[in-house]
């Protein structure tokens, strides 16, 4: 149902805009290194669950939002996205049965790939040195996963987005 | 995917894509002020639950402070013309006269590790990258990158930045890198033999043609002498308020063109100097 579509992507739009919120929040200085890419999670989560509503497009899409936002190079964050979202629509179906561990493990392993293509980006555009703590935000990234998938699902049954 | 590459190579070569990005952060923008709310609510119910008998206080010390700058500036002009001619004697060019813009900052923060700030003011206003921003203290930063609404502001911490300085007491010049915590500048290119001590006032030497010459950067922290090494370990201390303030004044010098006199939106602007010529 085409207005029912609409209904639920105009839910998937927003809480990506919550993301993009938290991802810019001013953290305190202590905090802000171990913000984890939300924007990424939220995005998989929709993929995962809605993955013909959600796809490498949007996901391109939105990353070149994330870089706008957080004023990279135009480009790397819709390349990270659309890569991951791409192996998340692959193995959607398996993603939907496995346990909460499971589940992480996986989510760990998208981020990292993410974070893995940013620094590899960020090291061909001019070689800098970073912090180890570049990494954090994998780490506590997989750790958040549970609370943004349980908000999330609360999200979603809320209010069936997909009636059909 | 390759649509990103490509996206990546040309943004890395040039300019082309300013204006995509432009475009895009029209969507941004809402997001950013929002981001920015809870601490402007603070400051307005503050603003409001202040008391009279503090507003009082608060009033007659800025009169007093106003009268107090005022005196010196007359002093200054004074000595602004005898600069002059002076200069002229020496038949040495003076850049006199910049005007300004206050921009209000918003409470963002784009990326751990980089000092980078977003102010409420762009292109619309003229903002270009590349102009210094001050503070009352001293300098702040520069504009990194100007978007429609909003810019973003490379402070003068920020790893990737250095500001070519020299020392007040002696004219003695060298650059301060940033080195990632707000409250240290790095002049890593000083001799150890270098006539610098603790407490003396670096300025900005107007060389590179970022920065007009002659404002505070930073104060030269307490050091200890390393004679055995070629280059002294000396960190200063900004003298602007980096992580304090909310209001940053952005600078057009007179070489660069001035587009904004007669906007009307814009009662902030206020040229400071330019009545000499």
């Amino acid at each position: 149902m085409p207005i029912n579509n609409y209904y639920g992507f105009g839910r998937i739009i927003l809480s990506i805009a919550v993301a993009m919120c938290l991802r810019i929040a001013p953290w305190p200085f202590d905090l802000a290194i171990y913000n984890p890419d939300w924007v990424l999670m939220v995005l998989i989560y929709w993929s995962i669950t809605f993955p013909e509503r959600v796809g490498i497009f949007h996901a391109w899409t939105f990353g070149l939002f994330t870089d706008v936002l957080t004023g990279r190079l135009l480009g790397q964050y819709a390349l990270a996205y659309s890569l991951v979202i791409y192996i998340c629509l692959k193995l959607h179906k398996r993603l939907r049965r496995f346990p909460l561990l499971q589940q992480e493990l996986f989510i760990f392993c998208c981020l990292l790939l993410s974070q893995l293509l940013l620094f590899l980006i960020k090291n061909l555009q001019h070689p800098a040195q970073l912090h180890a703590t570049f990494w954090w935000p994998v780490l506590t990234g997989t750790l958040c996963w549970p609370v943004v998938h349980t908000l999330l699902r609360f999200v979603r049954l809320s209010k069936p987005v997909n009636k059909d | 995917m390759l649509a990103s590459v490509a996206l990546l190579i040309t943004e890395q070569r040039g300019q082309q894509l300013d204006f995509l990005r432009a475009t895009l952060s029209f969507f941004i923008e809402p997001l950013k002020h929002l981001v920015d709310m809870p601490s402007v609510l603070i400051e307005q119910t503050n603003n409001t639950v202040n008391s009279y008998a503090a507003l009082k206080k608060d009033n007659e010390r800025l009169r007093e402070d106003q009268l107090i700058h005022q005196t010196r500036l007359l002093k200054l002009e004074a000595l602004e013309k005898e600069n002059i001619r002076l200069r002229a004697l020496l038949e040495n060019s003076f850049k006199l006269g910049e005007q300004v813009l206050i921009a209000e900052l918003l409470s963002i923060k784009m990326a751990p590790y980089e000092h980078i700030l977003v102010v409420n003011k762009g292109t619309r206003f003229g903002v270009h990258p590349q102009q210094p921003v001050l503070d009352a203290n001293g300098v702040v930063g520069q504009v990194f990158r100007a978007l429609p609404l909003s810019s973003e502001i490379m402070l003068i911490t920020d790893p990737n930045h250095a500001i070519p300085v020299q020392v007040n007491r002696n004219g003695l010049l060298t650059i301060a890198v940033g080195s990632g915590q707000l409250n240290r500048l790095i002049l890593p290119f000083l001799p150890s033999n270098a006539d610098i001590r603790p407490g003396d006032l670096l300025i900005t030497s107007g060389l590179g043609g970022t920065f007009p010459q002659g404002y505070p950067v930073a104060v030269v922290d307490e050091f200890t002498s390393q004679p055995n090494k070629a280059f002294a370990s000396i960190t200063a201390t900004p003298s602007a308020k980096l992580d304090r303030n909310r209001e940053l004044m952005i600078v057009w010098s007179k070489s660069t063109p001035v587009p904004l006199i007669a906007k009307p939106p814009s009662p902030e602007t206020a040229g400071t100097e330019d009545a000499h010529k």
